[in-house]
């Protein structure tokens, strides 16, 4: 993840008081950097190169095309701004590599 | 699990090659989220 996104990032959840409230939402093409985004947001950023770098923000984070989300999105906004790209991307691996995440965070 | 987001605020990181920051935006304001931050990554 860019650098300068890690620190906006850090400083909007500071901002708030803590991660209470915000939720992440990615539109990761892969697994890898779904999990790659989904680590450095919610445990840290596990190169140690940014802002992020041994800050565990604890953020729940999701990717757009989880069950979760679609499930509370308006079905017409969702097919008209995220089912295309659904169909063409390994969601299931995706979702796998998130939920691993999550589960993480909340050990 | 249950995920609602009516009141919560996201912040959306999309990107190029999937789906974008402004589609994750306008999904997640559809579900009654406010965004705080929105991105579209962009790797070459």
């Amino acid at each position: 993840m860019d650098l300068d996104e890690q620190e906006r990032i850090k400083q909007i959840v500071e901002a708030n008081g803590g991660p209470d409230g915000i939720v992440a939402i990615l539109g990761s093409p892969d697994a890898e950097s779904a999990e790659m985004f989904a680590e450095t947001i919610s445990l840290g950023d596990p190169t140690y190169t940014g802002a992020l770098a041994g800050v565990s923000l604890g953020l729940p984070v999701y990717h757009i095309t989880e069950p979760e989300v679609r499930a509370i999105v308006d079905p017409g906004v969702y097919a008209a701004q995220i089912e295309m790209m659904e169909m063409v991307l390994d969601v299931a691996a995706i979702h796998q590599a998130v939920r691993s995440v999550r589960a993480r965070g909340a050990g | 699990m249950t995920l609602d987001l009516r009141g919560k605020k996201v912040i959306a990181i999309g990107e190029r090659d999937g789906v974008q920051g402004q589609a994750i935006v306008e999904a997640v304001q559809s579900a009654g989220a406010s965004v705080l931050l929105q991105v579209t990554q962009c790797f070459v």
